[in-house]
């Protein structure tokens, strides 16, 4: 499997952290990409919400021809997103385990570290490259 | 309500722990830091409380991490999670639900951890001894949407039987999305 690019936001829809690993075509604007990636997945979740014939859960990948996008949300509104190429199973779990594992332990419990503000935690940054390149 | 308590459990035995004791002469410790530099017992309730909302809003992530429960479905399965994993994951205790309805809830600890010592002295009868407790509620409770009052309405230290904190639901929060460039 082959990892592109992750992104975590949070609620109000600020890019906390954006790493890219491989992305043959740059990513030309990266602010401006962000926001529609936000809003994309802000106005699918509403969508999901309205099309579902059953209460409760979510979307939680979507795939074009090239690649696939992973989507994990938590109750308290941080998104963490995972492009990889089609061949990635369920990425819930490495997702959820990027939660509770890495942005908790290195960025929850880190007093220096101030939420809402762009990750920039060497800690975090490695334990990210450490998990993804282990996937 | 036997799985929240069997969830309570199994997370209490993954958190790390710290001794009891420590915990609590660390907690006298800063509420009577507090008392002497804010001087009054308004001052250092409203402090405690405030603490607590930014102790609140980080907790709740750890607590969503490690408790993996689903989003709850109404306000007093809400109550009934707080009770029985939340207290019993970060104070080792459970609460009892009580006057439970669709906005609102009280918590009541027979056992604090946070005042297993204490005793108030005459001049702070009026001290929110564990007001710290209202504002991690309210903390956590912002993170997930939902905007609340908390207030400690009993207290063992007040010669009550028990610690009861009131909860009372303000706001249920609807997510938005605000474009900048409109």
């Amino acid at each position: 499997m082959l990892v592109y690019t992750l992104h975590i936001f949070n609620r109000s829809g600020t890019c906390m952290y954006y790493r890219e690993w491989s992305r043959p075509v740059p990513n030309s604007d990266l602010k401006s990409n962000n926001k529609l990636m936000f809003g994309f997945l802000f106005s699918l979740k509403q969508l999901v919400a309205k099309i579902s014939p059953r209460k409760g859960g979510g979307f939680y990948a979507c795939s074009t021809n090239v690649f696939k996008l992973n989507y994990f949300e938590t109750p308290s509104g941080h998104r963490f997103i995972l492009c990889t190429d089609l061949s990635a199973g369920d990425m819930r779990e490495p997702l959820r385990h990027i939660y509770s594992h890495i942005f908790v332990e290195c960025l929850v419990k880190n007093p220096l570290w101030r939420p809402n503000e762009e990750i920039t935690n060497a800690n975090f940054v490695q334990s990210i490259e450490k998990y993804i390149t282990s996937l | 309500m036997a799985h929240l308590r069997k969830t309570g459990d199994a997370v209490f035995s993954k958190v790390e722990k710290v001794n009891s004791e420590l915990f609590s002469l660390t907690y006298g410790a800063i509420v009577t830091q507090l008392l002497k530099d804010y001087e009054e017992v308004d001052a250092t309730n409203e402090q405690l409380e405030k603490m607590g909302y930014n102790i609140g809003i980080r907790l709740v992530d750890e607590f969503l991490a490690k408790a993996q429960i689903s989003s709850c479905q109404n306000f007093s399965e809400t109550a009934e999670v707080i009770a029985k994993v939340g207290f019993k994951m970060f104070l080792g205790v459970t609460a009892e639900v009580t006057n439970s309805n669709a906005s609102e809830f009280s918590l009541q600890l027979t056992d604090n951890p946070l005042a297993e010592f204490v005793e108030l002295p005459e001049q702070y009868s009026q001290l929110s001894y564990s007001n710290m407790l209202c504002g991690v509620l309210r903390g956590a409770l912002e993170m997930v949407q939902m905007r609340v009052e908390c207030t400690l309405t009993k207290d063992a230290l007040w010669g009550d039987d028990v610690t009861e904190l009131r909860v009372v639901l303000k706001e249920l929060m609807d997510e938005e999305y605000k474009d900048d460039d409109e």
